[in-house]
């Protein structure tokens, strides 16, 4: 059932997609580890570890366009999610660092030997053991959505109302993990890490692992949440987000709805989370910070939002011109993307891939000569439906 | 969540002295309303005589602060939300038309369709061959079918409303509450909405809110009149538009 299930999510663009992500996935890690740097398909290995960091940007994004572009909840907190994953993580990373940290303490990570804390708090059992952290990495957001969602969409907020309080939640997080008390190595966060199952993290192997293990991620969410979005639970998704009132009034549960994609995004943001984290060697709690959870949804209304692709596309990109953009003009980036959004949200409100899908859609139809020859195969009148519903 | 009362009437939908007051404005005030199973009932009154909030206390959105509402004899209506009560045999079409816009003509009618609501359910759900018959049967019945294919946005304002008796027919509740059905239509469009109505009437319990009299004869069913959040006249129409009180409050305006 569930294969078959999955199976639906494969079809027309998505499989591409898939695809290519999965062969980028493949090819790249090949590439940088048996490619002499001469090559000329050699990929550096700084590259890979950029990549590899927008890899897990694109999967926070695409988590973000399941709630917002299929269910319209706008979460300004999808980065407390992804952080909460990367803490998870971080806290295996940790304890493997065991009595090589700088005090040696063969229990205890520095910043407790630092704070003088005898003995380990009992939120830090378990972390040793890597099976321990990645049911962590899914069930600490996963509840904090759950619980979050079930009070919130109980009572029936929506909208800005909604928005703001997702803003709360993370800044709230934000604040409690800048605490030195609260265990998570306050300001400093979580760092120094030296290997993850054994695999020394400098190593470019593990790096190029990393990196497969991302776009493997990222490959299967998009199949996944392809899946939900072609079921008819996609419909009540649609249904949700269009008219409220009416798919209460036709029997469906709507807070139910909600809260079950609002907990799967959180937990698949987490995944994201926990494979950035030793990606870039630290976490600290600057990722709650509300400024990170608007720039994804920046990232998704770029890509353009309810296509999945679309998110993406968005968070590369605008991560490329971040980083060419800190790189060349610093002191400039905060306005580029603020004014690429208001950019965005005035002359291309379907982002890049609904207006790409608007010009093919205009030649195709120059082409056969009529606009409604272009829904023939029902795979591709759905293409055009998931599009047009992101306006 | 709640005791369900003791069978008190063969009623399909029974309302007894119920009000409800918005900031102090008694919107209705002590209605009492039965309706029979198999029964169409047409409701009309002048603007503010309480009928959409009427059918937002049948429907669970508003909450009446007194009075008894029950449904089948024994579903005590206040106790329950609209999901559970659209669940129990409830369907409503809205004054103004609401339609899923951005999914096409068919998905509207599949997920109005009767079936498990869960989110389990619609996640692995497959379209059986009985189904896609009756989705089929209610595009012809609805005069559809040539634009099943299409974004339900795109159809015409006559159109929606037909989309949304077809969502209400796919649904197959037991009751049909049907706000200003033909509101905005073409006279054309009013007559064929009428001649399906009264098809619907033949397998199901209807109550038709509606302003257009021409419309409320073509039906010829029994007429209440609501002035002022109560019930002001019941009967048949030539019976209540002879009734002086219903003159008054229709010309007194």
């Amino acid at each position: 059932m569930i294969s078959a299930f999955l199976f639906r999510g494969l079809a027309g663009r998505i499989a591409w997609v898939a695809a290519a992500i999965a062969l980028i996935g493949i090819l790249v890690p090949l590439s940088n580890l048996f490619l002499t740097p001469e090559h000329a398909l050699y990929v550096p290995d700084y590259i890979v570890s950029l990549f590899g960091k927008y890899l897990t940007y694109a999967l926070l994004a695409l988590t973000l366009d399941l709630v917002w572009g299929y269910c319209g909840i706008l979460s300004l907190g999808h980065g407390a999610f992804f952080a909460l994953g990367g803490y998870a993580m971080g806290m295996y990373l940790m304890r493997q660092i065991g009595s090589r940290g700088v005090y040696g303490d063969p229990i205890l990570p520095d910043f407790m030997v630092f704070l003088n804390w005898k003995e380990l708090p009992w939120y830090w059992y378990g972390f040793d053991q890597f099976w321990f952290a990645a049911l962590m990495v899914l069930a600490v957001p996963g509840l904090l959505a759950f619980v979050f969602g079930w009070f919130a969409f109980r009572s029936r907020v929506t909208g800005v109302y909604l928005s703001i309080i997702t803003q709360a939640m993370t800044y709230a997080l934000l604040l409690a993990f800048f605490r030195n008390d609260m265990g998570f190595g306050g300001n400093n966060g979580l760092t120094d890490f030296k290997d993850i199952l054994g695999y020394t993290l400098q190593e470019p192997s593990t790096r190029a692992g990393l990196f497969a293990a991302a776009a493997f991620a990222l490959c299967l969410a998009l199949i996944i949440s392809s899946a939900i979005v072609r079921s008819k639970f996609g419909k009540v998704l649609l249904a949700t987000r269009d008219a409220e009132s009416r798919a209460r009034f036709l029997g469906y549960r709507v807070e139910h709805v909600k809260l079950f994609v609002f907990t799967l995004s959180a937990m698949m943001a987490g995944i994201a989370g926990a494979l950035y984290v030793p990606l870039v060697g630290i976490i600290n709690p600057g990722e709650f910070a509300p400024a990170n959870s608007i720039e994804v949804v920046i990232w998704t209304a770029v890509g353009g939002r309810g296509t999945l692709i679309g998110p993406i596309v968005g968070a590369i990109t605008v991560n490329l011109g971040k980083s060419w953009f800190t790189a060349q003009f610093p002191e400039y980036w905060l306005f580029v993307l603020g004014g690429l959004f208001v950019a965005v949200t005035l002359f291309m409100p379907r982002g890049i891939l609904g207006t790409l899908s608007d010009a093919t859609g205009k030649l195709k139809s120059l082409g056969s000569g009529k606009a409604t020859a272009l829904v023939q195969d029902p795979a591709d009148a759905s293409e055009l439906r998931k599009e047009g519903e992101a306006s | 969540m709640t005791e369900e009362t003791n069978q008190m009437t063969s009623a399909l939908l029974y309302l007894d002295d119920v009000s409800v007051s918005f900031d102090g404005f008694k919107a209705i005030n002590g209605l009492s309303l039965t309706i029979e199973k198999g029964e169409m009932r047409a409701i009309i009154g002048p603007n503010g005589a309480g009928k959409t909030t009427m059918m937002d206390i049948i429907t669970g959105k508003t909450r009446p602060d007194t009075g008894d509402v029950l449904f089948e004899g024994k579903m005590d209506l206040t106790q329950h939300d609209e999901t559970e009560i659209a669940q129990a045999g409830i369907g409503r079409k809205f004054q103004k038309p609401t339609v899923f816009e951005s999914q096409t003509v068919r998905e509207n009618l599949e997920l109005a369709l009767a079936g498990n609501r869960g989110v389990w359910a619609s996640l692995f759900y497959r379209e059986s061959e009985e189904e896609a018959a009756k989705i089929a049967s209610i595009l012809e019945t609805v005069r559809l079918t040539h634009r099943a294919n299409e974004l339900a946005s795109d159809l015409s304002h006559g159109q929606k409303q037909w989309l949304e008796i077809g969502m209400l027919l796919a649904q197959d509740p037991k009751l049909l509450l049907v706000d200003e059905p033909v509101a905005g239509m073409t006279d054309a469009e009013t007559v064929e909405t009428a001649k399906l109505l009264r098809e619907i009437s033949k397998t199901h319990s209807v109550i038709v809110v509606e302003h257009d009299m021409g419309f409320i004869r073509d039906l010829g069913v029994k007429v209440t009149v609501l002035a002022e959040g109560a019930v002001l006249a019941e009967g048949s129409l030539d019976h209540v538009s002879a009734h002086p009180d219903v003159i008054e409050s229709y010309l007194g305006r």
